[in-house]
């Protein structure tokens, strides 16, 4: 049989029972509509987190005290943790690879300025960060390269921050007042929005020097560390840990590079777009339901022109293929209409509520429709063999 | 040219068996025109079925132009039936949702012929009986006789060496039987062997050669000379 008759017979079938055909391809329509629809906000909401992380750039490492084992505790917690200081953060600066390194210290203050007070986050940090972090100075300039162990008592702005407790008025040069010590302002940073909920312009700068006395600690909390772009981020790593090995003796820190966060986070997002697109692929079910019910009933009403074409000459396999074929048909055309209905209402969401990120990839197009026609494959190969293994004589008594 | 050896066709219903076929020798010449007549449930359609390879006898022999076609697998049965047998039935079977050409055209699409000369065989044998002017109407637009001389440009349309029809004008009314079976004989002077099971005496003692069955057996096998 040419593939030309067969899509007309079993074309033919599927219009002599039209509201039927279309109500069965409908049912797949909604299923795969579902899948689209789910996985596409799935992978926009991936993708848009993604890019929320890779704006402070991909060449980044990062140097956390304590050992985290796999299975996820620290040994710090049992106290034999040399602390990250400050000369740990200059040796690593002596690296070749190295483009700018970062201590970090973080916390919670209040500040004051004139008669306004703020609580706001302190962060104690490098003169490198804006480098290792795409950051921009708006006006002024950032902490300047002093001797680490002692710094001047300088603060940069965020500028939130700056709004807050200057409003109008020119900040720099003027006195901030953190946690009973005095603070002279040198610059403002430019806005830079809120990253998966953390205000980042409501802070302010100072030296980590100054904000490890400030908060009583004698540890970083992290140590990042901007390596050059052609440099393997294994190599970066190597060097690090020899370096710190040497240093402390013992592997009492982390190392994550942003590779390695990101691949996580990325696992942890496909996790996601995977698990909605499987609640989406209950919906399928019921559809391939309602084809294995539909094709069921066609065999059975007819069973008579069943037996009149193994008369005329068709083997099992031509008749088992006509029915499958009609089964396929129904569901290659619910996967289509589902696709644009789907790819449609998730387009629609973006226009009505452009905060909500979408994204319908090629591939997940191209695998829906698939599972449409393994899903028509699957519903339709029971009643089909069924056709198929009909006794002729049987089949053209029965009227 | 048929050739049946010692055939048996038994069913088994409940935990009794039926010989719906009991010892059935009968040889048929190419060409023959035969018809088969007995009471209901002796046995006709069950031999007819046989013959045109929609069963297989439970044993015995059965010879097709010399070939034993009892032990053929489906492709090759499939292929015997589409090629050299043709069917017509007591309810015309004519698929409902296909035109009347897309029904006699059904064969061929099956044999996969090209689809030209598809359409040059369905329009010559519409034209030969008379029909072409209902090529395009549906089975339920056409009258009994009209669909079974559809169902006979069907069964013929791969030209078989038999054409079995069973009761082909069971339901049919005495002026379209008749043009039914005119074709059907017509088409027997055109040398194809023709078997014909019926329950009209009048239309059975048409045939040359009449075959009597009863309780699964050939009771008598009588024949003509034809003039
Ligand atoms: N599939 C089957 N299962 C059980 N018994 C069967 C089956 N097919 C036929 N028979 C039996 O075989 C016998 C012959 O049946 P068959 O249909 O050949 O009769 P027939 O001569 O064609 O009758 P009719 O003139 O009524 O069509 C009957 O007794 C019937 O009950
Ligand atoms: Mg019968």
């Amino acid at each position: 049989m040419f593939t030309r008759d067969f899509l007309r017979l079993t074309g033919s079938a599927l219009i002599a029972h039209r509201l039927r055909s279309f109500l069965t391809t409908l049912g797949i329509a909604v299923g795969i509509a579902a899948v689209i629809l789910l996985t596409s906000i799935g992978e926009g909401i991936h993708q848009f987190v993604l890019a929320e992380f890779t704006q402070f750039g991909t060449t980044i490492v990062g140097i956390n005290p304590g050992k985290t084992s796999t299975h996820g505790a620290s040994t710090g917690v049992f106290g034999t943790v040399r602390p990250l200081t400050l000369e740990d953060a200059q040796a690593l600066q002596r690296l070749p690879f190295a483009r700018a390194v970062v201590p970090l210290v973080q916390g919670n203050a209040e500040v004051e300025a004139g008669n306004r007070r703020r609580r706001t986050t302190v962060y104690g940090v490098g003169a490198q960060m804006p480098q290792a972090f795409s950051m921009q100075v708006k006006s002024g300039r950032f902490l300047p390269a002093d001797d680490p162990s002692a710094p001047r008592a300088f603060a940069v702005l965020g500028s939130k921050l700056r709004h807050e407790l200057f409003a109008s008025e020119n900040p720099l040069g003027q006195r901030l007042g953190i946690g009973g010590s005095r603070y002279r302002i040198i610059g403002v940073m430019e806005e830079k929005g809120t990253v998966l909920g953390f205000d980042l312009d409501d802070t302010v700068y100072i030296p980590a020097a100054r904000a490890l006395e400030l908060f009583n600690r004698d540890s970083l909390f992290e140590i990042d560390l901007m390596y050059a772009a052609d440099v393997r981020s294994e190599t970066v790593v190597k060097g690090i840990r020899n370096l710190l090995l040497a240093r402390h003796g013992r592997e009492d820190f982390t190392i994550t590079t942003q590779e390695q966060m990101l691949d996580v986070l990325g696992s942890i997002l496909n996790i996601l777009t995977f698990a909605v697109g499987a609640i989406g692929g209950i919906s399928l079910l019921v559809g391939a339901i309602g084809i294995g019910t539909i094709m069921t009933i066609a065999v059975n009403e007819r069973t008579a022109e069943i037996g009149v074409l193994r008369a005329l000459g068709a083997r099992r396999a031509q008749v088992l293929g006509l029915f499958l074929g009609e089964a396929m048909v129904l569901a290659a055309l619910g996967g289509v209409v589902g696709l644009v209905a789907g790819i449609g209402i998730a387009q629609l969401l973006h226009l009505l509520l452009p905060a909500l990120p979408v994204h319908t990839p090629w591939l997940f197009v191209i695998l829906a429709e698939t599972v449409a026609l393994l899903i028509g494959l699957a519903a339709g190969v029971l009643p089909a063999r069924r056709a198929a293994g009909l006794d002729p004589v049987e089949a053209l008594r029965g009227e | 040219m048929i050739e049946l050896h010692q055939v048996h066709r038994d069913f088994l219903v409940g935990d009794q068996t039926v010989h719906a076929l009991n010892d059935i020798n009968l040889t048929i010449t190419a060409g023959e025109y035969l018809s088969i007549m007995g009471p209901s449930g002796s046995g006709k359609s069950t031999l007819l079925n046989l013959i045109g390879l929609l069963d297989r006898p439970s044993s015995g022999q059965y010879l097709l132009d010399g070939e034993d076609v009892t032990t053929l697998g489906d492709v090759q049965q499939a292929h015997t039936r589409n090629r050299r047998i043709g069917f017509v039935f007591q309810a015309f079977h004519l698929v409902p949702r296909l035109t009347a050409a897309e029904n006699v055209e059904l064969p061929l699409i099956l044999a996969a012929t090209p689809p030209q000369e598809r359409r040059e065989r369905v329009a010559a044998a519409l034209e030969a009986l008379n029909l072409s002017d209902r090529a395009r109407h549906k089975p339920e637009q056409l009258s009994g006789g009209q669909r079974q001389r559809i169902a006979i440009a069907r069964a013929t349309i791969t030209e078989p060496a038999v054409l079995l029809a069973d009761e082909p004008t069971g339901n049919l009314d005495h002026q379209s039987g008749g043009d039914v079976i005119e074709t059907l004989e017509r088409l027997n002077r055109r040398a194809i062997t023709l078997i014909v099971v019926t329950h009209d005496a009048e239309l059975g003692a048409r045939a040359s050669r009449r075959i009597l069955m009863r309780d699964g057996r050939i009771e008598s096998d009588k024949r003509t000379d034809r003039a």
